[in-house]
Order: structure tokens, then sequence, then C-alpha cells
């Protein structure tokens, strides 16, 4: 029998029997009400970084309308990030993150710390027109808040929104901070990669300054990258990694899909993802195909493709990802289209 | 003292699901016959038939089609463009099957329920089904869902509602019956771009 939990006191601790199974109480934290409060800052008023933030880029970014980002990750000292699973990375009570988007200027900033084991607070600060503070986001959000482009304007997340793309299943909230996005050896070919500054930190930084723990060797001595016989592939491959492999992988909810689209480093190989993709009928159908004629991804032919189809569009019936963005990546849609119709169609691709 | 708990609560657990749980009549798939009786009870006194059941004209006037029980928006029937309507307090039209809805957003069609796996909820997990009812989105994580459905009432439901629900859905007849994806507004509505 489950009873919601308060802090420290709950129904279960009067009842004995009852007490045995019910669950133990979750921790909560209200967010900061202003960003300022988070810790990001040493000082607030010229924006100077606290000392200890890490700054980090990850090479497969996620498409944001062309937002400019920034992140950075508060690791508490002493502690390590558990990346026995090399996928999927335990980060120790107290980490927080933060990831700033700009349109010119400061938009927002989105923020995780993690407080409990399984336990996050999510939280936006949307900053005002002097950014001389950045405030809590409401829940739900704040929609068409800020104008990006003529007639179309920028939704600020709420932590619903947070929680669509970030929770998951049996693992931490964290998208963009793990192994293969922080490796050394970048895709130069990436879409919208960000340049890399000297401050930030890779996968090399975290290891050497002893951050991550129970790392298997072998992605320390060879750095991971995405296995692809061509640039393209790989690069193509890491996209659909970045912008749809948070939701479409083997373990969270969406497993019951059964599209895999996360690149494992280990696990499932990569081929027997790619089945899951290329030559698999779609049940999403696209309107203007007859009938049972839609795949998820047709190898040489991109106008049946799924996957082409519902990125090459912003309304939100039809969209993917399902949020997030409202303006097309047509540099990306350009490279996934190409990598469709020319390298998937010969049979090397098929075969990795 | 909290292994010992741990050890007789799962105790406690596994008794109480021995008892509960049966088999479907195809032997695929447990199902909780106390769940699956609430969830029919639920189902049978909700607004789930309004919408995911097509009407049919009957030898008594419009009655619902229970051989598409729950199957949604028949595939067959492909509906037209929607009415333009004028200004005013008129803004939103239907079909006469109660599976096809205009309105700002667009077109929206009743969804197939049946546990079908190509084209109803067949590989649905009950969290991609409780999640969705309480995110309003698909499978917790997909686009939101559209009006009529009145998931912001039912998300009030309790999770073992809920599950119920999900549990009496898993029982019922399969239909096959691929039911089109939502249209599009010509114009967004204004709250999209």
């Amino acid at each position: 029998m489950r009873i919601l939990p308060t802090i420290g006191i709950t129904l279960c601790s009067l009842m004995p029997l009852a007490g045995a199974l019910c669950e133990e109480p979750h921790p909560t934290r209200t967010p900061a009400t202003h960003l300022a409060l988070t810790g990001l800052y040493s000082d607030f008023a010229t924006k100077a970084i606290t000392p200890g933030n890490l700054m980090y880029s990850p090479q497969y970014p996620l498409w944001s309308d062309g937002a400019g980002k920034k992140r950075w990750i508060y690791l508490p000292p002493k502690r390590t990030i558990d990346a026995t699973r090399v996928d999927d990375w335990v980060f120790p009570i107290g980490t927080k993150l933060w990831k700033e988007f700009s349109f010119g200027k400061r938009v927002e900033t989105r923020y995780l710390e993690k407080v409990a084991k399984g336990v996050w607070t999510f939280a936006t600060y949307v900053w005002n027109e002097d950014v001389s503070d950045a405030v809590l986001v409401p829940d739900r959000g704040l929609p068409n808040n800020y104008e990006i482009a003529p007639g179309v304007r920028h939704d600020i997340p709420g932590v619903i929104d947070c929680k669509a793309c970030h929770e998951g299943q049996g693992r931490d909230v964290v998208l963009g901070f793990n192994a293969l996005q922080l490796s050394p050896d970048r895709d130069a070919n990436a879409p919208n990669a960000e340049p890399v500054t000297p401050e930030m930190i890779n996968l090399k930084d975290l290891v050497i300054q002893g951050r991550v723990a129970h790392l298997p060797s072998r992605f320390v001595k060879e750095p991971p990258v995405i296995a692809a016989a061509l640039p393209r592939a790989r690069a193509a491959l890491g996209y659909l990694h970045a912008n749809c492999g948070g939701c479409h992988n083997s373990t969270d909810p969406l497993a019951s899909v059964g599209m895999i689209l996360k690149r494992s480093l280990e696990g499932t190989s990569q081929s027997a993802q790619l089945e899951t993709v290329i030559g698999h009928k779609s049940k999403y159908q696209i309107p203007e195909l007859a009938s049972d004629s839609s795949y998820r991804i047709l190898a040489g032919d991109p106008l049946r493709s799924t996957i082409v189809y519902r990125m090459g569009s912003r309304n939100p019936a039809r969209q993917m990802p399902p949020l997030g963005t409202k303006i097309v990546d047509k540099k990306a849609l350009a490279l996934i289209t190409l990598w469709i119709q020319e390298d998937l169609a010969s049979s090397s691709e098929k075969e990795h | 003292m909290r292994q010992v708990k741990t050890v007789v609560s799962i105790l406690v657990g596994c008794a109480f699901c021995l008892a509960a749980v049966s088999w479907t009549a195809s032997g695929q798939e447990k199902v909780n016959p106390k769940l699956v009786k609430r969830g029919e009870y639920l189902v049978s006194t909700g607004p789930c038939h309004d919408c995911h059941t097509p009407m049919i004209m009957g030898p008594n006037g419009p009655e619902r089609d229970m051989k598409h029980m729950l199957a949604g928006h028949p595939q067959e029937l492909v509906m037209p463009p929607a009415p333009k309507l004028p200004p005013g307090p008129w803004m939103a039209s239907f079909s006469a099957t109660l599976t096809a809805w205009a309105g700002p957003w667009g077109v929206s069609f009743s969804r197939n329920l049946t546990p079908d796996k190509e084209t109803g909820l067949g590989d649905w997990t009950e969290e991609n089904f409780v999640s969705t009812i309480r995110t309003g989105r698909r499978m917790g994580k997909g686009r939101e869902i559209l009006p009529p459905m009145p998931y912001d009432v039912i998300r009030k439901m309790t999770d073992e509602d809920l599950k119920s629900i999900f549990a009496y859905l898993r029982t019922i007849p399969v239909v096959k019956n691929r039911v089109p994806e939502p249209v599009a507004p010509e114009t967004p509505p204004p709250d999209v771009k």
C-alpha cells in the first residue's frame, strides 16, 4: 500500500504491518526563487562563475532552435560519479547542473540538483530584460515568452516539461554529461557543435581529476566514439543519439515502442539497435502516403521515413522531438536525409 | 530490523499477488481479476465509450457499434475537410460516429484502445498508459493529448483506478483498426506557432 509521503513523517511508521509495505519517504526540496541563490555565480552582478563549477560541452548538442548554450556542473568535493554503467552514470548527492540559453541575450537558465538517491530538483529561471535577475518559472512554464524569429516565440519549460525528457527508469536524470558526449575524440561533423574552450572539461579531465569512478579502463585508453563506416553516418547517428535517444532507448518507459536511437557503449550492439529502426515499419503513418507504407527509416528513401517527416515539422501534433523547439533544424534534417538516401542505400551501412 | 521488514513485506505481497492473479483467456498475460472488474466498471460508467466506441445507426436510432468496442475512429471512414465555422461561440464540429473532432486544434481522432499490437495499445505498458493520463502527453513523453479527451479530469483518478482501466483494456477483444494521425490546424491556434 502506498501512502503519499511528507518529509520525515508517514502513516507507514504508525502501522507496523503497513509500514513494512510502505516506501520510505523521499526528501524534496523547493527550488530557490532566484538563480542567484543556486550557487552558479560567485558574483551575480558580474556573472563571475563560482570556482569549482565545471564548464563542459557535449559533442552532440540537443537542437534548441539555435540557442547559444553554456553548461556547468558542480560535483560535491570528494564524491565521484559512478560510471559502472558506462551509458548511465550515477551522480553523487549534491550534484548540480546549469544550462543557460541565449538568443542574443540570456533568456533562461535550467537547473538540476540531486537532493537524494534517485531524487532531483528541477527548476527553470527566466532572465529579466536587463539580465540583472533570473527568477523561478512556474511549474507549467512560460509559453511564448521570447521572440526568437519573426512570429516565433520561445517557450520556457516548466518542471512538467523538463521531466518529460529527463525522467527515465533506473537511471539518473542527467542527459548530455556522459562518456560518449564528453569524449575527447569529438565528432568534427556533429551538427550544431559548439567550440570547445580551454576551461571546458572532458572525459579525460574527469578521470585525471578523480571525479569518475569505475569507468571501464578501455574507455580511458580509447576515447568513446560512435562506430560508423563514414563520417556522415557517425554524425547522423550522434545527432539521433542526442536528440532522440533520451526517450528512444531500451530502458526508459518508451522502450515499449521498441525503437532504439540511443547509442550504447556497452550492451546491445549497434547493429542490433539499428535493426529496430532501419527497415522497420512505422506505427506512425505519414499522411501523404498509402496506409502501411511508412517506415521508421527506409534505406534510400527519406520520403517514406517517418523520422525525416517528423523532424521536418514543428507542428506540435506531428513534430519529433515532441516538445522544446519551434524551428526545424534544417542542417540536421539535410544530414539525416542524405545519410538515409545515400549512405544507408549501400550495404556497408546496413551491416553496421 | 529494516531487512526483516523488507522480507516480511515481500512475503506478504507475494501472498496477495498469488491469490489475486489469474490468466487471460488467451493465456498470454497475467491479469488481476479484481482490477479488471474495477476497470470494466469505470470504463462502462465513465466517458470512454462516448468517443472511443463509434456510433452507428441501428434499428432504434443511434447506438454504439460494440463490434468495434473502444477501437476508435473507423479507419475506413475518411473524413472530408472539416467545415469552417464563422466567428462566434460555435467553435467545433464532430463526426456522426463521435470519433473525429475538429476545432482550433485541428482534427483529432479517437484512438484505438484495444490490445492490438499494430494499431492499438498492444505494446503499451501500464506505465505508458498511466503516464499518458497523468501528464497529458502520449506515453508520458510524446505529443500533447488533444481535445476532447478529458484527461485533465481523468488524471485525478487514483493510480489504482488508472491501472484498473488499463488492466480491463488488456482483456477486451482485439480490433485491428488504424486510426489516422491528428490533422494540423490550417492556421495554428494563437498559442501554437
